[in-house]
């Protein structure tokens, strides 16, 4: 395994864009993606796979007015075959992480039968002057799926057989492909891809319905361990990301936004702080947009470097109409929904059977009210925009996600024709969720409006964590009961949630009728409150499942030790009696498999050392089922150590074992980091928490050993970012019962005085 | 004006700066030396840490105008200057430690400066020395692994 990073020279993607579309003939793929085949200038064959759109609804339903949906085709990946055999993937579209720019190319040469030691998979670089004017709306609300990445494959290695087969004069059938090289079996005879490649660019598109895909027993490189593509120019430091750009003359910006959402900047010393050292000019920003694209009303100072912006940002004294701002309040909703828990909730969900009488007739009732906090996405690289009005349009370089809601946007926004708005697409460093967003693209605009030449918006830490999207908090007034015989016969949950229209739950803070455990039980009632809510809330890692599988997975564990049960067979009992498709998804068969495998292999049911605890918990979200098993001790003063996490998945066919265990992880750290000591209160319309001090990441030293195994599966590939986060915090919480006795029914740990 | 002198290469900054100004932002914006990451600017995350006369040092913390006379290395400057990798750069790769990579040249500059004084670290000694580097993706464990293995290869090669 070789896949090298090499510095780009002639791979503009434009320019690129331009060669495929030289050839003329699209071939379709699937429904949205296509492949165009054409032949390289100095010999060989450039094979473009991308996406024909249509853009999408923004999140949180878009502009009002917003500009009709576009046609576009969009590059996702350009193969390039050289005359020499090297064989060069160049991904156009931004990676935020996850490896998915590894596994799609391993997928690619999989089936393109490539000799993988001469891949190459290649990141654009930040670099204005190499990358070109890449005006593309590279599309990762439809990431490239499995089919889609193998049918190009096979594409194009059916064209390298064709041609191949022509120059020998022999049937296709005859020949076989295999590290790069096609044989004709009777005689022997071979040629390598890079001497057929510029005939093969020749040749007339293959029959979809002809293409073989490969038997899975024939994988070489899917299911392979290979390491990120990215990482030698990550770790020397080269400017990859979008807080790395650098352009001649550019200025820096910072904002001073609303202390509380809709309140207006009325007056401020503007004058004085334009005369700050380094300071060019300070002005005014109205709010604009809405959604994942909203500007928040602002006071922005424009500056020589990033210092000179941020320390004349915190001499601003600005007078704010506060008459129709936010007055959010934590504490109040807090109190609120503990009023509310006593009562059962008007809006009905769900109700199977009849929970009453199960209760009356149960062998024991346990109820509990359980909450969770709302969240910061805290990337790493905060968020960060570099806008350049010029020559009559706007050249963008952002942390971007959603490019093709985004660019029709800021069109419309500034008056401009679509393509007069280019958007570059630098590595992400951190996304989460966050980079969905596209509200620091608008501030951008909006501040290049009124700058000669380019600007750079900086996000502080302090901003970002004041200005997301949140994860939405929750509570749960949940009662169950176990029958006689020890079964779970009965489960109640009134779910407070919130609500910016009253109607509408908050993004991320809905829940399905079909939410696991409910579709497995008989007697079931499940009601929402929805709290009014003007805070912005998005999408974070596992939206949804990320705040409900605490209350409910330790809550089953709570009706297990009122049934004087085990909590793996008490789990297993549930999925024996759940009809298949009883859950968004769910198969019991998996579910129960990875329980099993994450039972045997965290040593479930077997002695632990003096002290510690083990507690389970399973979930399923984003097409992953996931067990996972913490053992961990409790001092005296409640520090607590995870001393192991065992995790066992199901995500299907696993492309890249390196890359899954990686954000497993990541997941379980990410999820212990959460639930020790993280949350986002407001209060007065304003968020309190300022910087990693009082939103703390987890260090080094309390990372757990993790111990990551996947079920051999054979379905197609799904997502590994997401389904190991969730059961996470309810493994720890029962095992932290498991150790002390003591219930967790509120998150962070660190309110109950345990820290890491 | 204003002297660095950054990966053994001295460094004039002509235009007059503010003198609160850190040295992040020095190397980011005045020199383009943007490997050394801008992650909190309080001293939390240690994602702009670079190394001052050969001590793990935040350079959000730190005033430019005090650094006259230090010697800085910055992620820049880790690799040889032939371009070879420091071993630690080589096990980061081998171990595919980056997800996102915001937080590694920080986590880099740490480590470097930890095996320097501790070839042969414990994990007590790696928690040590990095936890004041934070990673929002949770690469915690193959940064350990890939510390070990960095040491492990200078033992073979001594
Ligand atoms: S940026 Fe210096 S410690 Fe975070
Ligand atoms: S790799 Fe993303 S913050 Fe560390």
């Amino acid at each position: 395994m070789n896949a090298r990073l090499e510095p780009l020279t002639d791979h503009s993607v434009a320019a690129l864009m331009r060669q495929a579309e030289g050839h003329g003939s699209v071939m379709p793929v699937s429904r949205r993606e296509f492949l165009t085949v054409s032949a390289l200038a100095g010999g060989g064959m450039l094979v473009m796979l991308g996406t024909r759109g249509v853009a999408q609804a923004p999140p949180g339903g878009g502009p009002p007015g917003a500009p009709r949906p576009v046609q576009s085709l969009a590059p996702n990946a350009f193969i390039r075959i050289e005359p020499d055999g090297a064989i060069r993937i160049l991904s156009a579209r931004p990676d935020i992480g996850q490896g998915i720019k590894t596994s799609s190319a391993m997928t690619i040469a999989e089936e393109l039968d490539a000799d993988w030691s001469r891949v190459t998979v290649e990141q654009a670089p930040v670099d204005a002057s190499i990358y070109g004017s890449q005006n593309v709306g590279g599309s990762r609300s439809t990431p490239m799926s499995w089919d889609p990445l193998r049918r190009c494959g096979a594409t194009a290695r059916a064209l390298l057989v064709a041609a191949a087969a022509q120059s020998w004069g022999v049937p296709v059938p005859e020949c076989r492909t295999a590290a790069s090289v096609v044989t004709h079996v009777p005689s022997g005879r071979q040629l390598g891809y890079g001497e057929l490649a510029s005939r093969a660019a020749a040749l007339p598109p293959p029959d979809p319905a002809s293409l073989s895909l490969k038997p899975r027993s024939e994988y070489r490189i899917v299911g392979t361990p290979v390491a990120s593509v990215d990482n030698r120019s990550i770790v020397t430091g080269m400017p990859l990301y979008a807080m790395d750009v650098r352009l001649p003359n550019l200025r820096y910006a910072a904002l001073l936004r609303a202390p509380a959402l809709r309140a207006i900047p009325v007056s401020g010393n503007y004058a004085e702080v334009k005369r700050l050292p380094g300071v060019r000019d300070v002005f005014t920003i109205e709010g604009a947009g809405n959604g994942g694209g909203e500007a928040i009303a602002a006071v922005a100072v424009i500056a020589d470097s990033t210092w000179a912006a941020f320390t004349a940002r915190n001499a601003l004294k600005v007078q704010w109409d506060r008459s129709k701002a936010s007055t959010d309040s934590w504490s109040q909703a807090g109190r609120r929904a503990r009023e509310l828990a006593k009562t059962r909730g008007s809006q009905v969900l769900r109700s199977d059977g009849d929970v009453n009488a199960a209760f009356a007739s149960a062998q024991r009732t346990v109820e509990g009210f359980y909450s969770y906090p709302f969240l910061s996405h805290a990337t790493l690289e905060p968020q960060v925009t570099t806008a350049w009005m010029h020559d009559g349009g706007i050249e963008m370089w952002a942390p971007a996600q959603t490019v093709d809601v985004a660019r029709p946007w800021i069109a419309q926004l500034l008056g401009l024709p679509l393509e007069k708005v280019t958007v570059h697409l630098p590595r992400i460093g951190g996304g989460f969720g966050r980079r969905l967003m596209y509200d620091f693209m608008t501030e951008a605009a909006l501040v290049a409006k009124r700058v000669d030449g380019p600007v750079k918006l900086v996000w502080s830490r302090e901003d970002d964590l004041q200005y997301d999207y949140y994860r939405v908090g929750g509570f749960h007034a949940l009662k169950g009961a176990v029958d006689a015989q020890g079964k779970l016969s009965a489960w109640q949950n009134h779910f407070i949630s919130f609500s910016a229209d009253g109607t509408s739950p908050a993004s991320g803070g809905n829940m399905e009728p079909a939410e696991f455990p409910l579709g497995a039980l008989a007697n079931v009632h499940l009601s929402q409150t929805l709290l009014p809510l003007r805070t912005r809330t998005g999408p974070w890692r596992a939206p949804r499942s990320n705040g409900l599988a605490f209350p409910s997975q330790s809550f089953i564990h709570e009706l297990a030790v009122a049934a004087r049960r085990d909590h793996v067979e008490f789990l297993l009992e549930l999925f024996a009696g759940m009809p298949q498709s009883s859950g968004q998804g769910l198969d019991p068969a998996r579910a129960a498999a990875v329980i099993r495998l994450a039972a045997e292999k965290s040593g479930w049911g077997k002695k632990v050392p003096r002290g510690r605890g083990r507690g389970m918990a399973f979930y399923f979200s984003h097409a992953g089922h996931f067990a996972e098993v913490a053992e961990v001790s409790v001092d005296a003063q409640r520090k607590l150590t995870v001393h192991r996490v065992t995790v066992a998945g199901d995500i299907g066919l696993i492309v890249n074992p390196l890359g899954a265990e990686q954000q497993v992880q990541g997941s379980v750290i990410d999820g212990l980091s959460a639930m020790m000591g993280q949350r986002i209160t407001f209060e007065g319309g304003a968020v309190q928490q300022t910087n990693f001090g009082d939103y703390p990441l987890l260090r080094i030293a309390a990372t757990p050993v993790i111990d990551v195994h996947f079920v051999r599966s054979d379905a197609a590939p799904t997502g590994v970012g997401e389904p190991a986060l969730p059961p996470l915090a309810p493994a720890v919480c029962n095992a932290i019962f498991a150790a002390t006795g003591v219930r967790v029914r509120e998150l962070p740990l660190s309110l109950a005085g345990y820290s890491a | 004006m204003l002297r660095l002198k950054i990966n053994g290469r001295e460094h004039v900054i002509e235009q007059t700066l503010d003198e609160s100004t850190p040295l992040l932002w020095v190397l980011r914006d005045q020199l383009g030396l943007v490997g050394t990451k801008f992650g909190c600017g309080g001293g939390f995350c240690g994602a702009c840490t670079v190394h001052i006369n050969g001590a793990p040092t935040r350079s959000c913390q730190l005033r430019a105008a005090d650094m006259a006379d230090l010697e800085v290395t910055t992620i820049e400057g880790l690799a040889g200057p032939d371009g070879r990798l420091h071993p630690l750069q080589q096990a980061w790769i081998d171990h595919d430690v980056p997800q996102c990579g915001y937080c590694q040249a920080g986590q880099l500059m740490s480590a470097a400066a930890l095996l320097r004084e501790k070839p042969q670290p414990s994990d007590a000694d790696i928690d040590a020395a990095m936890s004041g580097n934070l990673c929002r993706c949770g690469t915690y464990t193959r940064i350990r692994k890939a510390i070990h293995s960095a040491a492990a290869a200078g033992r073979r090669r001594t």
